[in-house]
This record gives structure tokens, C-alpha cells and sequence, in this order.
């Protein structure tokens, strides 16, 4: 006896309603960027410089007084929060102090670290300072600039890629799906206030990779199917392609999402927020590989006749099946 | 159809063998780790019984390369440091002021007398009291230039000269510039490395990071401050002439001279003459040691040029006081008593034990050539990487069974092929990693997580395939080798395009994120190579011996 996600045979119509889907993700990707433009990032000290403070002590963390005994050395914008995870043992009691980037390009100084901890330590003895990590302003700026480079890049590799291996109106309906994926990951990081940091940007970097994967499968059916079923129409095509992949599209992406939800679970509060823009990608990369990437091929129209070489002309790289 | 070739299988087998082989050691970490501590120091230091115990902990004959845990996850310090390369233009500046003033004193009959003005640190100006003189002191101060080679300019000279009205002006060239910043970057990190060897901590990474920037890790350092007090700490030893010793820290030094503190007298200042008789660059060795009253003292020792001018100058003026200055802060000032021929000497001073051994190290690694500014750092103490690695451990090995699990309950038979490949492809993504020196960070574990649940997805696509083949009414041998070969592009286009990203990541990102994107990369060569040689392997294997006549996917 097996266990079947999805039906032996489906036949769902995915495009009935493709003007639907295809507004409700527009429409989540305007929330998205209003979020983005109106609240913005709550950027990690990554990209905005300032100091981050892991502490570990015995006693219950009190916000309150650690924000008044940090009050005197007048540091500007300080945040605490307390950090609550499963895996903390008995009497671990973690907090996260965040502590803006002081005037100058440089990283904060040994000694008021170490004057931080002694103060500290008036209203928690033997506080630990677990970690410490400083970025002056001076390079958050270019890790800014580094992220949104490598992004662009990948985007437009991708693009090149596909473009070269199927047709145009492919790699257009990838890349879309793709910066649909992007933009709503941004969004979600932006709507919650999850700290948006450098693991966030290899997240969505691998949001990219596993949103193309799903979407170049679909593809490849579609291609596939092109040239067998001469007669149908574009919709009947994609239609048949992505049913007959759905089994594989939900079976990978069950796999994915429990490896995902094991390390979101157990993998300790430092990748939380890593491991959470890689499961709301696997779950939005997913829909639009179907609802977007092909919705737009659709709507873009494709070159039917792939029997003919000489349609390839020029594009040499279009007739490898690898 | 379903034949593999007898030198294939053996191979695909090898290469199994082989990762695992190599990830087999990641499965003792600690008691492999002290076998080969024990074996570098056996190198280093020679035998001892407990180092020959260490590293019988682990038999020679297996592979010992670990995987490198990252900062992360085994705690230590992460520096990212700028190195001030301006700084180095000011000591040239003024190593240059006395070599103009004594190629322009014969001149004095025409250009006239002539001062040092006040002015950028990285120039000299220079008033003449005889402008038509000009053409005669751009001449002499020129004569003072050194051809060097640069890679566009042919016959550039290292320092440009010019003349405004009364005022001459020298400083370095563009292309000198140019290569000072790269030998100033290049010899920074020599010394950095060279201080953090001294105290022996375990596979530091000390990088060059673009055109003026050092990039500084150490596991198992307590602190990032600790690691600068190593680093930063410039040690820059300097004997110099005493013009005047006084209270008063704003009192006119007078050109080419300066006023700093003394280290261990509060409130005293010494005037000293800027240009040193002899750096710290030509010390060869100093060595903690104690002074006649038994105080703790640094000895060292000058290379022969060092040696001749101090002796020259101690020769030349018994009975003034001269400044040994250690970072602006004058260590002490005796009166010299003799010539002092040989090049040794012994620098007293308050110091305590720890102290003066520091010192000792620190001049003997060499001054630092230019200030560096730290724009970066991070401490992550061992018991947060500890935990990380727990919870990692555990996350890794509950989401390998949920997987494994669900891909049994999917596809029965074959779901325990898949299974098989997938247990062998976390054997190799271990056993590349320590090969090819790797770094596991965490994000590295989160990619390593991600590739149990995107590893199969290369076999999930093929046995959907063949599924429809088998419903396409295909015979069981036909159907598996049909499946193969029409995933086969659809495996390979999703594959690369994840991969490239994966390479972006790589070349862009640093630190963790570069960690993430090596396993990310390995994971999808290993699970390529496993879906489609692995898996198909064992189910020709399967199918031969069996025979079915139908199967089920």
C-alpha cells in the first residue's frame, strides 16, 4: 500500500481562475512593497551597523532593568528582547541587546563591552555575554550593496540560462515567478518585522534556486508536451504538463517542507528567522511555479512548431536534452 | 536498456567508498582532532608519550581531514580590519626630511636657507629663501627620486616634486602610492599573522579582503578584544635623540620634532626629534629577561645595520639622553653612558612579568606598518556554538528520518533505494567537505538539512516517470529505463539553475553565507550523482537478480 498525496490520474484546470490567482498575487505583492516602503526592513546590524548582544543568564531576564542600568552610558537607540526557545535548558534565560551603530566607521570597542557587561551585571550577576558582534557603518553600507548585487545576479543568470535552454516567454515567466517570490519573501520579513539580516539573503538566494527548480520541471513538461501534442491549444498543454507533474511538485515539496519544519523546530532560535524565509519560499515558490511562471506563458504565447531545427537557428543550446 | 557496464559499477562503487571513507572521521571529531594536534606537534616539537598516546587514537592508515567547523559553531573571534594605508606616507615623508636637508645644504649659496613649512603629513613643504634658486632645489630634491616599476607608467619615480612661487613640494606619486598601499596591506597581514602564530591558537583564517582590508578569524579565541590586544596593539619601537624633557604636553616642539608622554611618569613630557636613530624594523630579536635589580626588562638585539648606527650614534654623543619610544610613549631615557657597540640592549622600565613578555612579542613579530581600524567584529562564545550544534545535530537527524520514512510509506521498494542514495549523500557531502577543507557554519547545516529534503528530488521525478510509463502500459525493464532517460533534462535544467545560484552565493557571500552556499553546491553534485548513478545502479542490480515481472512504484 502506498501513500498517494495526489490522486493516480488528476485533471484539475489551473487556468479557470488564472486571472484570479494571478490578481491575488499581485495583490499581495502591492501589500508587500507598501509594507516595504511604509514600515520597511527591521535590518539586522548587517546592513545598518550597531552591535548585537547575545546574554545567557540564571535569572529571568527583566527588560526593564537591564534598559535602565544600560541608560547610563547613553548609547542612543538600545533594543532587548528576551529569546524563548525549546531547546533552552532549565534556567537558561537568553536576551538579545541591540545597540545602534555609534558615530564613527568603526566597530564598537573592547571596553565598553567590557563596561557594558560589568553594568550589566549590578542587575544580573554572572551574566554572560554569549556573543558579541559588531559591523561599523562603514561596511553595512557595501553589504547592502553586495546583497542586492547577488540577488540581481541570480535573477539574471537564471534568466540567461533558461533563455538559452527553452525559449524567451520561458525564461520571462520564470523570472517572474521568481521576483514574485522575492518580493513577497521581502514583504512577509517586512509585514512581521522579522530581523532581515546576511542569512536572510542566502535564504532568498535559495528561495530563487528552489522556485526555479520547481518551475524549470514544469517546463521541461511543457516542452515535452509541445511537441507531442501538436494539435491542442497552449491552455490544454500547460494544463495537462502541471497535472502530470503535480505528484512529483507536491511530493518534493512535502519533503522539503518537513526537513525545513525539523530545523525550524529543533535547530535552535539563531537560524529561526533562515530557516522561516526558506519555508514560506518552498510554499510560495511552489504556488507560483504553477499560478504564476505558467499563467504568464500563457498569457505570452509560445512558439508551437518545435519539430523544425531551423526554428532553433541561432540558439544552439535549445536542442540538448541533456 | 538496463545494462551498466562492469568498470562503471566498480567505479560508482569507489566513489562511494571513497566519500565515505573520507566522512568517516567527522564521526570522531574530538579523538581524530587530537591525533592530529598530537601529529603537528610531534612535527613541530618532537615526541612525547602523550602525544604518541593522542595520536594512536586514531589509525594512520584511515583518512584524517576533518571538516573545519566555522566560527559559529566552535566559538572564537571574526575581525574585519582596514588597514590605514595613509599612515605609511607620513613615516616616508618624514624618513625623507633629512635626506632633502642634506642634499640641499651644499645648495645653500643658491637657493638660500630654506625651512620645513607646516602642512599635510604626506608632504614635505619647503620655504627657500632664494626663489630664483627654484630650478637648482627641483633639480638637487629630484636627484633624490627612484625609478620604480608599475605596470603602466614606464620611468615613474617614486616622489614628485614641484615648485610654487618660494615653496617646494615633495610627496609620493600616484603609481608609488599605489604599490606603498599594497606592500603596506601585504606586509599588515604578514605581522598579523606572524603575532597570532606567536600564541599558537588552532587553523586561523587570515585573509586579504579587497585593496586595503584584512579579514581575521580565530576559533577558540575568548574575545574579539582579546584578539585585537594580539593584533592591534602596534608596537612600534623607536630609539630617538631627546631635545628637551618638560610638564607641558602643547609646548612647541619646533619643526621635526614632537612632544609625547611619558609611559610610566604621569605629567612628564619628552620633546624628542622625530626622525628615529633606529626602528623596531631592525630588531631581529627581544626576549623577556630581568635587569640587574632583578625588574622584569626586554632584551634585544639589532640586524648589522641597526647595530652600526646605533653604535655610531652612541659613539657620538656620550652624555645626552636618548628616548627608547614604544607607541608614542617614551619607555624610558637614559644618558648614555658609553659607546654601545654590538647592537644589544635591554629596555627597563615598570614593567610586570606578563607585560614585559608581551612586549617581547610583540617587537619581535615586527611593527605594524600602519594603523588598522577594525570595522567588523564578532565574538561567539564556544557554549552558543555548542548548543548550535546540538540542536543542529538533532534537527539534521530527525528531518533524515522523516524524510527517509516518507519515502518509504511513498514508494515502497524503491522509496528504500532512494533511501540508500540518500544516506550515501550525506556520507559524501561530508566526506568532499573535509577532502577539499570545507567550513560547516550553521546556515551550512540549515543547506545540508535542505539537501535531505531536495535530494530526492531528482529520484522522486524519475520514479513519477516511471509510474507513467508503467501506467503508459510499458513492460518493467522498459518502463525504469525510460523513466531514466525522459527525467534526465528535467533533472539536469532544475539542477544547474539551482547551482548557479549556489555559485553566485559562494562568490558574493562571506562567512556563514559562503558556508550555506558549499554545502548547498555539494549537495546538489552529490544528489545528481547519486539520483541518476547511484539509485539506478541498485535497482539494475535489483531487477537482474530478481526479474520481475511487474513491478510497483
Amino acid at each position: 500500500m502506498r501513500l498517494k498525496l495526489v490522486p493516480e490520474k488528476t485533471s484539475f484546470d489551473f487556468f479557470q481562475r488564472s486571472k484570479l490567482w494571478l490578481g491575488i498575487s499581485a495583490l499581495m505583492m502591492v501589500v508587500a512593497l507598501v509594507s516595504f516602503f511604509l514600515q520597511g526592513l527591521n535590518f539586522g546590524i548587517d546592513f545598518r551597523g550597531g552591535t548585537t548582544i547575545r546574554t545567557e543568564a540564571a535569572e529571568l531576564v527583566d527588560v526593564g532593568a537591564y534598559r535602565d542600568a544600560l541608560a547610563v552610558h547613553e548609547l542612543g537607540d538600545v533594543s532587548i528582547t528576551e529569546v524563548f526557545d525549546p531547546t533552552f535548558e532549565e534556567g537558561q534565560h537568553v536576551a538579545m541587546i541591540r545597540i545602534q551603530a555609534q558615530d564613527d566607521g568603526e566597530a564598537i570597542s573592547g571596553e565598553m563591552i567590557e563596561a557594558l557587561k560589568a553594568t550589566l551585571e549590578t542587575v544580573a550577576p554572572g551574566i554572560k555575554f554569549v556573543s558579541v558582534e559588531s559591523v561599523g557603518p562603514k561596511v553595512s553600507g557595501e553589504l547592502i550593496q553586495t546583497a542586492v548585487i547577488a540577488v540581481a545576479l541570480a535573477i539574471g543568470a537564471v534568466l540567461i540560462y533558461i533563455w538559452l535552454r527553452f525559449e524567451w516567454q520561458f525564461a520571462l515567466g520564470a523570472v517572474a515567478a521568481l521576483v514574485h517570490d522575492v518580493v513577497l519573501t521581502i514583504g512577509v520579513f517586512s509585514e512581521l518585522q522579522i530581523k532581515f539580516d546576511l542569512a536572510i539573503i542566502a535564504a532568498l538566494l535559495t528561495i530563487v534556486g528552489y522556485s526555479l527548480n520547481d518551475t524549470v520541471v514544469v517546463f521541461d513538461r511543457v516542452r515535452e508536451n509541445l511537441r507531442r501534442y501538436k494539435k491542442k491549444d497552449l491552455a490544454e498543454v500547460l494544463n495537462i504538463s502541471i497535472n502530470e507533474t503535480l505528484s512529483r511538485t507536491v511530493m518534493t515539496s512535502v519533503t522539503t517542507l518537513l526537513a525545513l519544519i525539523s530545523l525550524y523546530v529543533l535547530g535552535g532560535d539563531v537560524i529561526r528567522g533562515f530557516v522561516f524565509a526558506m519555508i514560506w519560499g518552498v510554499l510560495v515558490g511552489t504556488y507560483s511555479s504553477v499560478f504564476v511562471a505558467s499563467a504568464i506563458l500563457l498569457k505570452l504565447g509560445v512558439k508551437r512548431d518545435w519539430s523544425k531545427p531551423s526554428n532553433t537557428a541561432g540558439n544552439q543550446f535549445a536542442n540538448i536534452d541533456a | 536498456m538496463l545494462q551498466i557496464d562492469l568498470w562503471k559499477r566498480v567505479l560508482i562503487w569507489l566513489v562511494c567508498a571513497a566519500g565515505v571513507i573520507l566522512a568517516l572521521p567527522n564521526g570522531f571529531y574530538t579523538r581524530v582532532e587530537q591525533a592530529n594536534d598530537a601529529a603537528a606537534e610531534i612535527i613541530a616539537k618532537g615526541e612525547t608519550p602523550e602525544r604518541l598516546e593522542a595520536i594512536g587514537q586514531w589509525p594512520s592508515f584511515l583518512p584524517s581531514g576533518l571538516v573545519n567547523l566555522g566560527l559559529d559553531l566552535r566559538g572564537g573571534a571574526h575581525l574585519l580590519a582596514e588597514v590605514k594605508v595613509e599612515d605609511v606616507y607620513e613615516a616616508r615623508m618624514d624618513a625623507l626630511w633629512p635626506e632633502v636637508r642634506d642634499a640641499l645644504r651644499p645648495e645653500r649659496a643658491t637657493v638660500g636657507t630654506f625651512r620645513r613649512q607646516p602642512g599635510p603629513a604626506d608632504q614635505i613643504r619647503l620655504k627657500i629663501s632664494k626663489p630664483e634658486g627654484m630650478a637648482r632645489a627641483l633639480e638637487v630634491v629630484r636627484g633624490l627620486a627612484n625609478p620604480i616599476t608599475t605596470l603602466t607608467g614606464v620611468g615613474a619615480n617614486d616622489i614628485e616634486v614641484s615648485a610654487q612661487g618660494d615653496i617646494l613640494t615633495v610627496q609620493l606619486s600616484e603609481a608609488e602610492k599605489l604599490a606603498s598601499d599594497d606592500r603596506t596591506v601585504r606586509q599588515a597581514l604578514e605581522i598579523v599573522r606572524r603575532r597570532i602564530d606567536e600564541v599558537g591558537t588552532r587553523e586561523p583564517t587570515i585573509q586579504r579582503q579587497g585593496a586595503d582590508r584584512i579579514l581575521i578569524q580565530v576559533p577558540g579565541i575568548g574575545s574579539a578584544s582579546e584578539l585585537k590586544a594580539i593584533i592591534g596593539t602596534t608596537a612600534q619601537l623607536t630609539f630617538n635623540p631627546v631635545v628637551g624633557r618638560g610638564s607641558d604636553p602643547d609646548a612647541a616642539p619646533g619643526i621635526g620634532n614632537k612632544v609625547i608622554p611619558s609611559l610610566d611618569e604621569p605629567g612628564v613630557y619628552y620633546t624628542i626629534e622625530a626622525a628615529a636613530v633606529v626602528t623596531g624594523e631592525d630588531l631581529v630579536d627581544a626576549q623577556p629577561s630581568f635587569d640587574q635589580n632583578g625588574q622584569p626588562a626586554v632584551n634585544f638585539r639589532f640586524n648589522t645595520s641597526g647595530a652600526r648606527r646605533f653604535g655610531d650614534y652612541t659613539a657620538e654623543n656620550i652624555g645626552s639622553p636618548f628616548a627608547i619610544v614604544l607607541d608614542d610613549e617614551v619607555v624610558s631615557a637614559p644618558v648614555i653612558q658609553s659607546h654601545i657597540p654590538g647592537g644589544s640592549g635591554i629596555i627597563t622600565g615598570n614593567f610586570t612579568i606578563e607585560e614585559s613578555t608581551n612586549l617581547a612579542v610583540l617587537l619581535r613579530a615586527g611593527a605594524l606598518p600602519a594603523e588598522l581600524e577594525f570595522l567588523e567584529e564578532r565574538t561567539i562564545g564556544p557554549e552558543l556554538g555548542q548548543d548550535s550544534i546540538d540542536a543542529g545535530k538533532i534537527a539534521t537527524i530527525v528531518a533524515f528520518i522523516a524524510v527517509l520514512v516518507f519515502m518509504g510509506l511513498s514508494y515502497g521498494l524503491f522509496g528504500l533505494f532512494a533511501n540508500v542514495a540518500l544516506v550515501l549523500n550525506i556520507a559524501l557531502i561530508f566526506g568532499m567537505l573535509s577532502l577539499i577543507g570545507g567550513t560547516l557554519t550553521l546556515p551550512g547545516i540549515a543547506g545540508i538539512v535542505l539537501t535531505v529534503g531536495m535530494a530526492v528530488d531528482a529520484n522522486v521525478l524519475i520514479f513519477e516517470r516511471i509510474r507513467e510509463e508503467l501506467k503508459a502500459g510499458r513492460g518493467p525493464a522498459r518502463a525504469i529505463d525510460e523513466g531514466y532517460s525522459k527525467a534526465l533534462s528535467a533533472i539536469l535544467d532544475a539542477n544547474i539553475t539551482t547551482f548557479i545560484t549556489a555559485v553566485i552565493l559562494f562568490a558574493m557571500g562571506s562567512g556563514p553565507v559562503r558556508g550555506f552556499a558549499i554545502t548547498l553546491g555539494l549537495g546538489i553534485l552529490t544528489s545528481v550523482f547519486t539520483a541518476i548513478f547511484v539509485t539506478r545502479l541498485i535497482i539494475v542490480m535489483w531487477f537482474e537478480r530478481r526479474r520481475p515481472k511487474t513491478i510497483e512504484v
